[in-house]
């Protein structure tokens, strides 16, 4: 067997090393990051043409077979969760590089965002449950540091309450693990599938899987564990946040996905009703709290709140066609949410503010990336043809298959308050005049302007072109939810040999 | 011996968690701590006490003697107690800073960020 499921944990440590004995050099850092991105891109295509036929690469570190050594699997899923994580990288390093202030450079953005990118893609492709564990604490040290990168007030707030929350989720899921393996003398996802389906012990597993939604909810940000995200989310510089909103929260969610599919299927009635009501709940608090709001960072940190509510209500449904839809959300929402922030980010470049109330005539003043902002705004409320509409199509057809009236009419109801939210900012910030005209702050020449775009450019044209071409991407999303659906191809895959 | 360690990580866990609940930052740093030893000594009853040797067969056996140790747990406790460790430190660090720059430990005071 190759290498390859181990590639996308490697490169960005070799980048990330390679970061840090050049530490002196941020030119070369940059170059390094971006080299480094795009190199992951490359590989999770590269996966991505390897599994599309619905063969799932396994690899068994150092020849161990399963279930004794730790396993590395990818199906579907994982790959296109990888070629996302490259994708952003690429976006975010790229932006980094116009964006960022030359101190928080000079201490090591890069290598940590490497050593995050690291961890993220270490939780995608693992196929045992410590191991996801021992990669959910490197991408959240990271995270922290990240976070309080700079030490300004807001920040190090923040930080407290980040850390403090990220910690007792990680001790809850530490604690299921402890349990789950007293239970089943494994922690290999495959065979604890094989051990759980056996079904001898319904109470405790039920119990287990109740800490573990528990544990993944805080990282996923649902309801009602979902408070640090708005109190840490806005404090740090926006190509931060915009990485964190893209990546972190949706780890949460691939795990909740993953082990919720896999692991604990055997009580749907109960854990994914409950999963469910999360997320009706989660949907309708985030979107509540952003309509209170007037500042750009902190109306996009909620609404990745009531997104996650999106995504968690296809697991919920818990049928084929809810999470094709939930893994169509999910390629939608990583990639809107993000240019999202980086182009609040542009916004504050040139006004040097996010508050609603200072801001106004952007229109006029920058008419491109006023376009930037209502194309991808429009998009994740789900106006049609852009990528949102088909995302919540998918969803909603579901529910109503499954006569989960109730969901189904709070998806609808926030989609609509989330238009009011960006309707808000779009007002506000591009379309009224300005209460006093404040000046352009950006220093930058217009051709190095057209290059800081450039990522917010790429982006938007993949969210118009994930609408175009939702066909195809439909089906691929389609196959990745049917071997979700029907574990046993991953479980054959991971413990019949193939090392 | 498993009631005893029940009643320990209870314990652990209840003084951990209220701990977290307090409004001071050095409470709530050794609330984390207390919490993950909670945790490590659960894995550790959960994966079952037994008071057998080293799990290593001599040259030319086939099968144990007597029923062995399971080494899994204690190698995840080792590794959680390195993470854990490396993560307190770095916590410590953080609360520190905060202490520091907004010059009070009172939790409750850090609201700069709440509208």
């Amino acid at each position: 067997m190759t290498l390859l499921p181990a590639l996308p944990i490697m490169i960005p440590l070799a980048g990330a090393v390679l970061c840090m004995l050049l530490r002196k050099s941020v030119v070369l850092q940059k170059a390094i990051a971006l080299a480094t991105s795009g190199i992951l891109l490359l590989t999770a295509v590269c996966l991505m043409v390897h599994t599309r036929t619905g063969t799932i690469a396994v690899m068994h570190v150092g020849h161990w077979q399963a279930p004794f050594g730790i396993t590395l699997a990818v199906d579907m899923l994982s790959c296109v969760m990888l070629l996302l994580t490259g994708l952003l990288a690429v976006g975010i390093s790229f932006y980094a590089c116009f964006d960022l202030d030359q101190p928080r450079m000079q201490f090591g953005f890069f290598p940590l965002m490497l050593i995050l990118l690291m961890g993220v893609n270490g939780a995608f492709v693992t196929g045992d449950l410590f191991n996801l564990y021992v990669w959910f604490e490197v991408l959240l040290t990271a995270s922290f540091i990240l976070l309080a990168l700079g030490g300004e007030r807001p920040q190090l707030e923040g930080s407290v309450k980040y850390v403090a929350l990220n910690l007792l989720s990680s001790a809850l899921f530490l604690a299921g693990i402890g349990i789950l393996y007293g239970m089943a003398g494994t922690l290999n996802l495959a065979e604890l599938a094989v051990v759980v389906q056996q079904g001898e012990r319904g109470g405790l597993v039920t119990m287990v899987a109740v800490m573990f939604l528990m544990a993944f909810g805080i990282k996923a940000g649902m309801f009602p564990l979902y408070f640090w995200l708005p109190a840490s989310y806005p404090t740090p510089p926006i190509v931060v946040t915009a990485l964190f909103s893209g990546l972190l929260t949706k780890v949460g969610v691939y795990s909740l996905i993953r082990v919720f599919t896999l692991v604990f299927s055997t009580d749907p009635e109960f854990l994914h009703g409950l999963i469910l009501v999360g997320a009706g709940l989660t949907m309708l608090s985030g979107v509540l709290a952003a309509a209170a709001q007037f500042e750009m960072r902190k109306i996009l940190a909620v609404h990745i709140v009531s997104q996650i509510g999106y995504i968690v209500m296809g697991l919920g449904l818990f049928t084929q066609l809810a999470l094709t839809g939930t893994i169509f959300y999910l390629i939608h929402i990583m990639i809107v949410k993000t240019n999202l922030f980086l182009v609040a980010g542009a916004v504050n470049r040139i006004k040097g503010t996010y508050e609603l109330k200072k801001l106004g005539g952007l229109y006029k003043e920058k008419p491109g990336l006023s376009i930037l902002f209502i194309i991808s705004a429009m998009s994740l409320a789900g106006v049609p043809p852009l990528s949102g509409f088909f995302a919540k199509l998918a969803l909603i057809i579901a529910g109503l298959r499954q006569e989960a009236w109730l969901i189904v009419g709070v998806a609808l109801g926030v989609s609509l308050l989330t238009l009011y939210s960006m309707t808000k900012i779009w007002s506000y910030v591009f379309w009224e005049p300005a209460p006093e005209p404040l000046p352009d702050l950006n220093p930058m020449p217009s051709g190095k302007w057209i290059m800081f775009l450039l990522p917010m450019i790429g982006f938007t044209i993949l969210t118009i072109g994930i609408g175009v071409f939702a066909g195809p991407i439909f089906d691929y999303a389609d196959a990745a939810a049917g071997q979700l659906m029907n574990p046993q191809g991953y479980i054959d895959a991971v413990l019949g040999g193939g090392g | 011996m498993e009631v005893l360690l029940a009643i320990v990580i209870g314990v652990l866990y209840g003084g951990g968690l209220y701990l977290m609940m307090r409004r001071n930052l050095i409470q709530l740093i050794i609330g984390l701590g207390l919490l993950s030893h909670g945790a490590n000594l659960l894995i550790f009853t959960a994966g079952g006490l037994r008071k057998g040797g080293a799990p290593i067969l001599a040259e030319g056996e086939k099968a144990f003697a007597a029923l062995p140790s399971d080494p899994l747990p204690q190698a995840l406790i080792l590794t959680a107690i390195v993470i854990s460790f490396a993560v307190t430190a770095f916590a410590l660090v953080l609360f520190l800073r905060t202490y520091e720059v907004v010059g009070t430990d009172d939790v409750d005071e850090l609201k700069e960020t709440d509208t």
